[in-house]
């Protein structure tokens, strides 16, 4: 019984986050819409675009490589399966320890391998340009990531997040590495998430594009499937911040039915909460020159490790 | 009869090959025959080298053949280390044997290589089974001087009689290292048996000074920063199947011979050594994998690769070294566990690589990626393979590269118990360094995939190119094959390698098999597990269950059309990204300085000529050692040049110079 209960939880949690990504897209454009005192598209307009997307037929350049096909179901699956393992409403959940936050950054640098390559399958100059632009901010931003991993699993005793979670929220304390960890984690989220300043989700300018210009010969199915995945990623990472930095309102353990609804409904919260402050940030700042990036995810990186280079000094930091 | 006979026998039969590859050298068969007994051969060594290591035989040895020094004899010893070792080399030849099987048939000058390929084998193998000084060192001059031949196999080229000058330069330095390491170690008595040097007591300054040539001697043959620089230019030179063993192998002899010295002959550690290793080894990561990402000749970047393997490595054994020396048993296991597993995951994807460069090379008759392009139409099977090898050492899960790379990491979230100053403070800019080139090498392997292998062909050659032979395929997939299985199954490995850790630190890591859902956990469940069976299971059953759904459900129609392009799609091949346009914003970021210098030609607004930007890659060893010594030499060659032109009455004069003061040396010291 306990098992089935588990696996059902753990199958509750990866259908939760793909049902709720598209929906914080959806909220973060709407809210981008207000600040900017627009009317905005409604809430549930992401949902229809997917579908549209993907009811529509797939125009294939002539010469796209059975890679090019594959890579959007191969982006999907690792952003899924990390996304599925960041708790989100629940901590503990049956596969909690399959990974810990150096597999999912790890599963999204795979995702990022594949969509790297398929900007450039099909040998146009815009796919190369997203594509090395991407990799330039990825080396950055992979190690900036790892550092905030050694910074909050030092602070912790683990890497495993379900673990961390349920530490801090027992020890809940101000810590200055925390706090390093925190700014930098954002930096890295900006970026990865490829939002403004580092990139501009809405632009349709094609020499200022990093994400959009990696995807440019996508279209129908392929297209909605990878869309679905960059808002997976957004999810994800607000997820995790939230699960390490704001653990409360999970349900822990055996929690009763009651709980989890609660949690749920914390959760989503969370979500409107972390999409509101990132419209905010979003439109009171401008976006950079692109060799400035290097230069904002450097500063992240040394916070990262700044963090981690206190804690190895003494653990109280 | 015992392992190491057996194996001893099997070197025997090696050697006895590379006498008949002299033999039949011109005629057909001869490439067939030969690299058929390497596989056999190689297998056979393989199956006793692992039945000793999974055995739990402990050690067997030969002690006191009566060939080498007179009062030592030959010693041959086969144990855990050594055993695993031997799997590595075994397994990486094996497969370059299959390989060369079908890529051997299209060499023009076999005879160039095909007496050397055996002797190459049967040297690596005989330096792991030797228990002595002398037979050790005779076999790495061995093994040395053979891959120097085989390097020189195509020496019309004048860039491979370079390479082959500094790679007999470099491995000379490296052997003289080790002479004086094992000197150091052997002491007055001539003590040259390892059994000898184990117990034997040694002055308090020795063992620091034993590990710096150790470093040297090991470092220079397995590519340490700044000893690496004969490494880009010799393994490139060498037939691919060569190459592949010189990167994916030899190196890992190398390592072999460090670990031996180190964690067996020299006794308990003290911690300052392991600084000294874990800096070379972070800066080996960096420099290498910064050097690999601009490169555009696909052999010469898997090369500068391996430098960056190398140095994850040498972190891996910097940490145990560290743990060691304080007394952290299981730490120190848990580190050499991990770079024990970095040295065979290596061994598996950059054989597959190299063995991907050779088909590639054989399809088109190109390695500069810039004039490749489209080959996953061309070669399809090749560039799965070669795809795959690409996922593995960029270290991303479920794939056997990223085990290793997670299992450092923990080792390192261990390390803030250590207890001194310096540890604390250059651990964490390790594992800065480390997570660096993990990203950088990912960056890598998306150029070179990309444009060696999508996109649109870049020339002639790269559209003509035709899929490799099937053995060459089989021994890739093969190698693939394993790749994956050590990526969702790294427990076993890791209880496999139990046994040469346990020699090596003296403890081991806790057993893994038999842990549920067959997840590894390095320390303790509440710390960090992970379980790449699942994690691979799960992408699965999502990349299925998505495709089945999108096509049932909502559409499957597919149309060809011309690209996109943002509606001005450009027929001509060149207007695609190129390698070196890739690799520019990585260029200006991580310094101009110390990779590359760049310089652009603007003509004036009405002038005709054609801008021009000019990059020249320069790697830092060179330009601050190499170049230097070589000038110091050369300044010092032509000052002693007069001494070639004195009377007979001056040379007397000198030799009776250098008599009486070579006299006074004597009466002062005595």
């Amino acid at each position: 019984m306990g098992m089935i209960r588990d696996l059902f939880l753990q199958g509750v949690q990866m259908f939760l986050v793909l049902a709720v990504a598209p929906l914080l897209l959806g909220f973060t454009r709407r809210a981008k819409a207000w600040l900017l005192r627009r009317k905005g598209p409604p809430l549930l307009q992401p949902y229809r675009d997917l579908l549209r997307l993907m009811r529509k037929e797939v125009v294939l350049a002539e010469n796209a490589s059975w890679l090019f096909r594959s890579a959007p179901y191969m982006i999907f699956a690792a952003t899924w399966v990390a996304a599925a393992l960041v708790p989100t409403f629940a901590t503990g959940l049956q596969f909690s320890w399959t990974a810990d936050l150096i597999v999912i950054t790890a599963l999204l640098g795979s995702a990022r391998f594949f969509l790297a390559l398929a900007g450039m399958d099909v040998g146009t100059s815009f796919g190369g340009i997203g594509s090395s632009r991407e990799m330039m901010f990825a080396s950055l931003a992979e190690p900036a990531m790892i550092m905030i991993v050694f910074t909050v699993a030092l602070v912790a005793g683990t890497t495993q997040l379900s673990q961390v979670a349920d530490f801090v929220f027992a020890h809940a304390s101000l810590r200055v590495s925390l706090a390093l960890a925190l700014v930098a984690l954002i930096i890295v989220a900006l970026a990865e998430n490829t939002r403004i300043p580092v990139d501009n989700p809405a632009t349709h300018l094609e020499l200022t594009m990093v994400h959009e210009a990696m995807v440019l010969e996508y279209s129908g199915r392929h297209l909605a499937v990878i869309e679905l995945a960059a808002a997976l990623k957004l999810s994800l990472y607000i997820s995790l911040i939230a699960s390490i930095f704001a653990p409360w309102g999970l349900a822990q353990g055996d929690a009763a039915p009651g709980a989890y609804v609660t949690a749920v409904v914390a959760y989503i919260g969370k979500l409107a909460v972390g999409g509101f402050l990132l419209v905010l940030f979003e439109t009171s700042i401008a976006k950079m020159r692109v060799f400035r990036v290097p230069e904002f995810l450097g500063a992240a990186f040394m916070l990262g490790f700044l963090g981690t280079l206190l804690l190895f000094v003494s653990r109280t930091f | 009869m015992d392992n190491v006979s057996l194996a001893l026998m099997c070197v025997a039969a090696l050697l006895a090959t590379a006498v008949l590859g002299v033999l039949v050298r011109r005629s057909a068969a001869a490439s067939g025959l030969v690299y058929s007994l390497c596989l056999i051969l190689s297998l056979a060594i393989l199956a006793v080298a692992a039945s000793q290591l999974l055995g739990g035989a402990g050690a067997t040895e030969i002690t006191r053949l009566p060939i080498g020094l007179p009062w030592v004899g030959a010693n041959f010893r086969l144990d855990p280390l050594s055993s695993f070792f031997l799997v590595v080399i075994d397994l990486g030849a094996a497969a370059a044997s299959l390989y060369a099987l079908g890529y051997g048939r299209h060499e023009d000058a076999p005879e160039r290589i095909l007496p050397f390929y055996p002797a190459f084998l049967a040297g690596m193998n005989l330096v792991l089974l030797a228990a002595d000084a002398f037979s050790f060192l005779v076999a790495w001059e061995f093994m040395s001087l053979t891959s120097w031949a085989l390097v020189m196999a195509h020496h019309r080229d004048p860039e491979n009689r370079r390479a082959g000058y500094i790679y007999l330069v470099m491995a000379s330095f490296g052997t003289l290292a080790l002479l004086l390491a094992f000197g150091l170690l052997a002491g007055p008595a001539g003590g040259y048996g390892f059994a000898d040097m184990r117990v034997a007591v040694h002055a308090a300054w020795l063992p620091g000074l034993v590990l710096i040539l150790a470093l040297l001697g090991a470092g220079s043959k397995a590519g340490l920063v700044p000893l690496h620089v004969w490494l880009p230019l010799a393994h490139p030179a060498a037939p691919s199947h060569v190459s592949a063993l010189m990167s994916g192998v030899m190196t890992k002899v190398a390592i072999y011979g460090f670990v031996r010295i180190v964690f067996d002959l020299l006794g308990a550690p003290v911690w300052w050594w392991s600084i000294l290793v874990l800096g070379l080894g972070a800066v080996t990561v960096v420099l290498g994998v910064l050097q690999a990402v601009l490169q555009r000749d696909l052999k010469r970047l898997l090369a500068y690769s391996t430098v960056e393997n190398i140095g994850i490595i040498f972190i891996g054994l910097g940490l145990a070294l560290a743990f060691q020396a304080n007394g952290m048993t299981g730490a120190a296991a848990l580190s050499f566990t991990a770079a024990l597993l970095h040295i065979f995951n290596h061994s598996l994807f950059k054989g597959l690589l190299f063995f991907g460069a050779g088909a590639v090379l054989n399809g088109t008759g190109e390695r500069d990626i810039e004039k490749l392009g489209g080959l996953i139409r061309t070669m399809p099977q090749t560039a799965f393979l070669v795809l795959g090898g690409c996922l593995a050492i960029s270290a991303l899960p479920p794939l056997n590269g990223f085990v290793s790379e997670w299992l450092i990491f923990q080792a390192i979230l261990v390390s803030p118990d250590l207890p001194q100053w310096g540890l604390k403070l250059v651990i964490p800019a390790v594992g800065a360094l480390l997570a660096l080139g993990a990203a950088l090498s990912a960056a890598c392997y998306v150029r070179a995939f990309g444009i060696g292998f999508l996109g649109r062909p870049r020339s002639p050659a790269a559209s003509s190119a035709h899929e490799a032979d099937r053995l060459s395929l089989a021994a890739m997939f093969m190698l693939l094959g394993l790749c994956v299985l050590a990526g969702i199954l790294p427990g076993f490995l890791i209880d496999a390698v139990a046994p040469a850790v346990r020699e090596a630190v003296g403890h081991a890591m806790p057993a893994q098999a038999s842990l549920p859902w067959l997840s590894i956990v390095p320390v303790a469940e509440s710390r960090s597990s992970y379980n790449g069976l699942l994690i691979f299971a799960f992408i699965v059953i999502a990349t299925l269950l998505t495709v089945k759904s999108i096509h049932r459900l909502a559409s499957r129609a597919m149309r060809r059309g011309p690209a996109w392009d943002c509606g001005y799609p450009e027929p001509s091949p060149l207007t695609q990204y190129t390698a070196d346009s890739f690799a520019q914003p990585l260029r200006r970021v991580f310094g101009e300085f110390f990779l590359a210098r760049e310089k652009v030609t603007m003509p004036k607004p009405e002038d005709p000529l054609p801008a021009r930007l000019e990059v020249r890659l320069r790697d830092l060893a060179w330009d601050m050692i190499y170049f230097p010594i070589e000038r110091t030499v050369a300044l010092a060659g032509e000052k002693f040049n007069a001494l070639q032109f004195l009377t007979i009455r001056r040379y007397l004069g000198l030799v009776f110079a250098a008599l009486v003061s070579l006299l006074l040396v004597v009466a002062i010291w005595a």
